[in-house]
């Protein structure tokens, strides 16, 4: 118990200091630069406040739960020895984890109004709706994809900046192809889709798995998974792109 | 009054959201493993934690960071603003006259990575693998250099309209070049960090100033040319991570 409440006054003088940078970027701009006066200051510091409180517990949570779970779940999945299963777990967190993501929804409903802008679909709320849907569906597949390879690659033991280089050439080559008003979303897209709760419990999966298994480093080989991830929403919403068209 | 509803809507959406995920967890582990869940009550607190602290988070940035950062993206956009600093209307402006959005640029692209919660997961289980050559705060600041100076390019992207994909096809040109000398260890995690800056401080933010300036800048338009920033976002840290990698090796060699 005084552990737990050592540790958690450590992270919350961390957090402190890790968002001190923001605030000392606003108040320069504001003072130096803007100059106009700020309004409702009081509940500004307030929620400055939560954000301090809420990193606090996010990163005292990871340490207990996050971390541990994953890799206890990597080293069970290791120790099976079973590849479908491991394939199928990596699968359905990345499928399952990004269809509910909240800054994929946004996106997606942005994507189809461009889409609606340019002529690519009807105007109307089912076109609309449908693309949208279609959107989430084709990127949390991706993401599912995505860590499937990225474990099959710490299996197989395949090089990592090969397929990642060589993905990212396919992006190039089927930009070309995209129409344009899909191509700035589907960039963006790889950035939305590895939320914070994903992204560490993926990490430990990769790096438990790379260190449960024989002739891997879970420093060369237990990261990556997260690059894959951010790789294929790209290639698979520029697909979708011209299949749409 | 309204900020304790607010936080507590929040954090029910967090724990939706958080819910499923440890559910699968649980069930896999339990009855597809078949194994039990080592200090299961460590756990479910953990979960709690990291629930109720994902809530009040993003609570605190709607109600601090995030009205205050887009109005500021709006303000530093703003056609008067852009007068009274350069002399210029609209139609005459030139890129050079945003020299404060490319300040403002990286200097919140910068700082906002350092409080992005996935990369300190990644930093600290990073130093802990490699038993402590990567330092949590040295990679973190790699990271944040690299989201700086990629937004702001970025920013000077949307100014100028020149297209996305050349400056992509560039940036990872210089990632091809690198990965061959760079040490092998830091590899993996370059190309994962370009990953993890981009969630929950970072993206609306710089959603919001790249929306501000596509509607301010003649000739562009918001759906065309305001996305793109979280793509310069991702990549700019894979070049500065494998540099931080670099240089810790040409350090270690003296």
């Amino acid at each position: 118990m005084k552990d737990s409440l050592v540790a958690l006054s450590k992270d919350a003088l961390s957090s402190l200091r890790d968002l001190a940078p923001i605030v000392l970027v606003i108040a320069v701009f504001q003072v130096f630069v803007i100059q106009q006066p700020v309004s409702g200051l009081l509940a500004i510091l307030f929620g400055g406040l939560l954000v301090v409180a809420g990193l606090t517990c996010f990163i005292f949570g990871l340490r207990i739960a996050l971390f541990p779970i994953g890799e206890d779940l990597a080293h069970s999945l290791a120790r099976k020895g079973s590849a479908f299963w491991l394939f199928t777990f990596a699968f359905v967190l990345g499928f399952g984890t990004t269809i509910a993501e909240p800054a994929l929804l946004a996106v997606a409903e942005e994507a189809a109004e461009v889409a609606v802008g340019a002529g690519a679909i009807a105007d109307s709320e089912e076109a609309v709706s449908n693309y949208a849907v279609g959107l989430r569906l084709v990127v949390a597949l991706s993401v599912g994809v995505a860590l499937l390879l990225g474990v099959l690659r710490i299996v197989k033991n395949w090089s990592l900046p090969l397929m990642i280089i060589g993905g990212y050439i396919l992006v190039v080559i089927v930009t070309t192809m995209a129409p344009p008003e899909i191509v700035g979303i589907a960039y963006d897209s790889g950035g939305v889709t590895t939320s914070t709760v994903t992204v560490p419990l993926v990490t430990a999966l990769g790096v438990g798995l790379a260190s449960s298994l024989k002739g891997r480093n879970p420093m060369t080989d237990g990261f990556g998974l997260i690059a894959f991830a951010s790789l294929t929403p790209i290639l698979f919403v520029l697909v979708y792109g011209i299949v749409m068209q | 009054m309204n900020l304790i509803v607010d936080a507590l809507a929040f954090v029910f959406d967090t724990a939706l959201d958080v819910a499923p995920i440890v559910f699968f967890l649980f069930v896999f582990q339990l009855f597809v493993m078949r194994e039990r869940i080592r200090n299961v009550q460590q756990v479910l607190v953990g979960f709690v934690f990291v629930t109720v602290g994902l809530g009040l988070f993003l609570v605190g940035l709607e109600e601090s960071l995030f009205p205050l950062g887009r109005l500021m993206a709006q303000q530093l956009t703003n056609p008067e603003f852009l007068y009274e600093v350069s002399g210029h209307i609209a139609d005459t402006l030139v890129w050079q006259d945003f020299y404060w959005v490319y300040l403002f640029a990286a200097a919140i692209g910068f700082s906002t990575t350092l409080a992005e919660p996935a990369l300190m997961a990644v930093s600290i289980k990073a130093n802990e693998v490699s038993g402590g050559a990567i330092g949590i705060s040295g990679l973190r600041v790699a990271v944040a250099l690299g989201v700086g100076f990629g937004v702001a390019l970025g920013c000077f992207r949307i100014i100028t309209g020149l297209p996305l994909q050349y400056f992509i096809a560039a940036g990872y040109l210089v990632v091809i070049v690198q990965t061959t000398m760079a040490p092998k260890m830091i590899v993996p995690l370059a190309y994962d960090s370009g990953g993890v800056t981009t969630s929950t401080v970072t993206v609306p933010l710089i959603t919001a100033l790249g929306l501000g300036l596509a509607e301010a800048v003649p000739g562009r338009s918001p759906l065309l040319d305001g996305f793109g920033l979280v793509a310069f976002a991702s990549l700019f840290p894979i070049i500065s991570v494998l540099a931080y990698g670099q240089i810790a090796v040409l350090r270690g060699k003296k």
